[in-house]
């Protein structure tokens, strides 16, 4: 499940070793988010640069492998044994395996504060998907917030002639000194390094101003569709007029369909989330169920790639296609790669921490933008007693809208331990069931015994 | 109000949709998202939350469910996840939607 750098690269290397592979996806291309609509026929704008091109060589090795790839395909229920029940043009199915995969990659982490619900104020990658997808480019836009994805999307707006109007960051000296002992750590990924220091060098020589050590955002609209963005730098009150406003705070792992399928998760205190526990090879203590890429952790696209390919080796391991001694001797291209992609992680985890009063917004703050739950409210609710998603979840309906929780669960973690990062791994992480995707009861009542097949 | 759209409409690629949109007549390339075409359209509001507050696609990747539109009589349609097709009829979602049959949800 999910036809990202990690689904695709073990799609092709299970496919390759003589499996019968079907992935699923729910976008209408492969690609994943970061190679976004990559295959879809047109040749990819240079702005997007080499990174993104790159993944037109994974979405062709997928089209030679005889995989077969259904798009367009959400998957809503994982069961042991595994059962997957898919729904694709309004239509659910169920098909058995004897391995399946998650991949199901990473969501932006949200970025609550007071006006983040008006038209005209996005998330970055929202911005970079249209840009992907359609090529359509932002006007007069200001990105805030922090993190490699940032300064990422606002370079690819410079090369595409619409450079962001101003880059408003809330990272402090105090994160990059607290970084810094990482750095040599993180010089085990040059390229990376690299990669980062040109982004900022080329949003330097643009001129894009720069605020740093930002904090306290709000945004209001005027009427006529422009967003009046305020926030504090250096203690004074700034205030920037835009017609789209860019949010992004870093990605957390997608971690519903794991935690629905049952698997055991833990808290990451580094990255602030919650992520499947699995071994090296991916296997988690569900029998037959694997995760892979950015859904079991966040290590970028490259890491996605190495773990999709450990996990095809031991499933191929585990079906008596090869020995464990072939499955080692084959992996260790894999494994270095992914050493070095992980080698820059805690150098960025502890440079790009979310700010606490993103985890704990202020009390007018939308928290659950489903149910129009406050921050205020939630604060109230705590104070009457309830100590956890669920007493939350039951008496205000924050997370029971049809986003289920995926806008409002780390906000409700961050404000139950009063914006505290150390505390918010001690907060169970909130229940998860299937439909983990809102389908219609007519699609479930047609769901048959006889729409099973297997993979 | 018109509210100009906060994007550059996208580039022309040769085959395009023509749909419509709270009954005005909309041109978008074959192979975009819903929620882009509405996007490029306008930067007004597309849903209606219960208490009234608006609200268009926010995270188009299908995470946020804030771009839910009607499409062809369906309710709750995720514009994000929906690729324009020629003649569809697609209307701001206003409210809480209703159940066949009822005045009141
Ligand atoms: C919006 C966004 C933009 C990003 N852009 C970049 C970038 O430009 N450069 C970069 O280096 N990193 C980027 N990242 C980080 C990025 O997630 C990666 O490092 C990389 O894409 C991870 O690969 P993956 O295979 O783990 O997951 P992904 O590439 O995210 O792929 C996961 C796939 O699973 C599918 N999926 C999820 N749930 C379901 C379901 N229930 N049913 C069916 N299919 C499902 C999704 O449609 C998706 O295609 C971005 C992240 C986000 C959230
Ligand atoms: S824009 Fe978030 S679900 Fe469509």
């Amino acid at each position: 499940m999910g036809a990202g750098p990690a689904g695709m690269s073990a799609a092709v290397a299970a496919a390759d070793g003589g499996l019968r592979v079907l992935l699923l996806d729910e976008q209408p291309q492969p690609g994943g988010q970061i190679y976004r609509n990559v295959g879809a026929g047109c040749a990819a704008p240079k702005w997007l640069g080499k990174d993104y091109a790159a993944g037109s060589q994974l979405v062709d090795a997928l089209a030679r492998s005889g995989v077969t790839v259904q798009s367009g395909a959400a998957v809503w229920r994982v069961d042991g044994g595994p059962r997957v029940v898919w729904s694709q043009n309004g239509l659910s199915r169920v098909t058995t395996a004897p391995y399946v995969l998650l991949a199901s990659g990473a969501q932006e982490r949200p970025v609550p504060f007071p006006g983040w619900t008006l038209p005209g104020v996005m998330t970055a990658g929202a911005a970079q998907i249209l840009m992907k997808t359609a090529g359509m480019l932002p006007k007069d836009a200001v990105l805030a917030g922090s993190g490699p994805l940032l300064y990422l999307v606002a370079a690819q707006m410079i090369d595409a002639g619409c450079p962001p109007k101003a880059l408003v960051e809330t990272q402090t000296h105090g994160m990059l000194l607290r970084a810094l002992p990482h750095l040599p750590k993180a010089l085990f990924s040059p390229d990376m390094l690299m990669k980062g220091l040109g982004l900022i060098g080329k949003i330097r020589a643009a001129g894009v101003p720069r605020y740093k050590g930002a904090s306290g955002f709000a945004a209001t609209g005027d009427g006529s569709g422009m967003v009046n963005f305020s926030f504090r730098c250096k203690g004074k009150l700034q205030n920037l007029k835009c017609t789209l406003l860019l949010t992004h705070q870093g990605v957390t792992p997608s971690t519903h369909m794991s935690r629905a399928a049952g698997i055991k998760h833990e808290w990451n205190a580094a990255q602030h989330a919650f992520q499947p526990i699995c071994d090296i090879w991916g296997a988690t203590d569900r029998p037959g169920l694997y995760v892979a890429g950015d859904g079991a952790v966040i290590n970028g696209a490259s890491a996605a790639s190495a773990t999709g390919k450990l996990a095809a080796l031991d499933i191929l391991r585990a079906s008596g296609r090869i020995s464990a001694d072939a499955r080692n001797q084959r992996a260790t291209t894999s494994l270095s790669a992914l050493f070095r992609a992980r080698a820059i992680r805690p150098f960025l985890d502890a440079a790009y921490q979310p700010p606490a009063e993103i985890l704990s917004p202020p009390d007018q703050t939308i928290v659950c933008r489903c149910e129009e739950v406050t921050a205020r409210a939630i604060r109230q609710g705590i104070s009457e007693g309830a100590n956890g998603h669920r007493q939350i979840k039951t008496s205000l309906r924050a997370g029971m809208g049809p986003c289920q929780g995926r806008m409002c669960d780390a906000t409700v973690r961050g404000i139950l331990s009063a914006g505290k990062a150390s505390r918010m791994g001690g907060i169970d992480p909130p229940r998860a069931r299937a439909p983990i995707k809102p389908i219609t009861l007519g699609e479930l009542a047609a769901l048959s015994p006889q729409s099973e097949d297997t993979a | 109000m018109t509210i100009v759209a906060r994007f550059q409409p996208p580039p022309d690629t040769g085959a395009t949709a023509e749909f419509e949109y709270e009954g005005a007549a909309i041109t978008a390339p074959l192979g975009i998202s819903l929620a882009a075409a509405l996007l490029a359209h306008s930067g007004a509001f597309t849903r209606q939350t219960a208490g009234g507050d608006t609200r268009t696609a926010f995270c188009m990747m299908g995470v946020c469910f804030d771009c839910l539109v009607e499409v062809d009589g369906v309710p709750n349609t995720q514009a994000c996840m929906t690729s324009v097709r020629q003649g569809m009829v697609v209307r701001r979602q206003i409210g809480l939607r209703r159940l066949n049959g009822c005045s009141d949800s």
